[in-house]
């Protein structure tokens, strides 16, 4: 018999509540369920969240490395997309 | 029995289920099929010891005599250790694990809850802490079995003789003896016949679920809660308290 290997699951963990999740890291697991316990038990030990999102790496579609100059660089030099010509007033804290 | 000593022998049973089924689970360190599952035995076999040594603390300052967790963990001969014959059942094969867990789990989370409306102030803090974790324990066990269960047609057939196996130490977890009589009368403690109804509901729940047959009840092995043991504690403490007997007070 070959042994296969479980599917790969990506895991997101929210940290607090308000804050967005972010990327953790990675279990295997059978189902979707295995996995989400999988996540909790590898990567909340140590009360790193209160939420938690597994999704499988399969189902990731992701940017292509090759792609990556026809993807990214032509951002580089459009520096008027950065909100950085405005004179913010001191009244205003958290932007 | 005054009400300290019905405290006493109480928590430090509890302790015993707690510390014994988590040193079998030790057992299965570095020997889990994924490493996943490694973590998540490692991690709960480390809370039923944590819970061991909250009851045991608890037991030592109701008895006034000085003994600590350690105490009672490691210098007690076999007989003095009253937990359920259950938990000291020796590993077997993964679906054997998997079952004792689950048999047990449900069991022990209907207890503790219980056990958080008794009216002894020690027991229920403990217990509220301890049910958290074990309702965890108990989903991850309940999944694991519909897995096997509900899986292939080796595995189903592999759990199946597990839970055949395993069936005939339940009875002890609802037979009530004098101290759990005592604990009822004087604390408002759990009441083993409702306990039993529930568990046999949620049980059977679980096992349609898995498509596993209830065993029959027939001979229900006893004695455990008396500190009569089957063959495979002894083993057990050998190897749990080694340490200690080879080098008295030993720390790190």
């Amino acid at each position: 018999m070959t042994r296969q290997e479980w599917p790969l699951y990506e895991v997101f963990i929210r940290s607090r509540s308000g804050l967005s999740h972010r990327h953790a890291g990675s279990v295997h697991a059978a189902d979707d369920e295995m996995a989400l316990n999988n996540a909790r038990d590898t990567y909340t030990r140590r009360s790193e969240g209160v939420s938690i999102w597994v999704v499988r790496s399969d189902r990731i579609v992701a940017s292509d490395p090759a792609e990556t100059s026809a993807f990214f660089d032509p951002a580089e030099d459009k520096i008027y997309r950065h909100p950085t010509f405005y004179d913010i007033p001191d009244e205003v804290e958290n932007l | 029995m005054s009400s300290d000593e019905t405290l006493v022998a109480y928590a430090s049973r509890l302790g015993d289920n707690a510390l014994i089924l988590g040193q079998r689970m030790i057992e299965l360190v570095a020997a889990s099929p994924e490493l996943e599952e490694e973590l998540a035995n490692a991690n709960f076999s480390l809370d039923y010891i944590g819970q061991a040594r909250m009851y045991y603390t608890y037991a030592g300052e109701r008895e006034g005599a000085g003994r600590d967790e350690d105490d009672f963990a490691f210098l007690r001969p076999e007989h003095d250790y009253k937990n359920l014959l259950l938990v000291e059942q020796s590993n077997g094969h993964f679906g054997d694990s998997t079952v004792r867990q689950f048999l047990f789990e449900s069991w022990y989370v209907l207890l503790l809850e219980a056990l958080t409306r008794c009216s002894d102030e020690g027991i229920s803090v403990i217990a509220a802490r301890a049910i958290k974790e074990v309702r965890y324990h108990l989903r991850h066990s309940s999944q694991w079995l519909v897995r096997l269960g509900d899986g292939t047609e080796e595995s189903h057939a592999r759990v199946q003789v597990s839970l055949d196996d395993l069936w005939r130490f339940t009875g002890e977890m609802f037979a009530p003896d004098d101290l759990d009589d005592e604990m009822r009368a004087a604390f408002n403690g759990p009441h083993l016949e409702v306990i039993e109804t529930q568990w046999r509901e949620n049980v059977a729940a679980v096992l349609a679920e898995a498509t596993l047959d209830m065993p029959d009840d027939q001979w229900m092995a006893i004695g455990g809660k008396q500190g009569q043991h089957s063959e495979h504690m002894g083993f057990l403490l050998a190897e749990m308290q080694h340490l200690q007997r080879a080098y008295p007070g030993a720390t790190w």
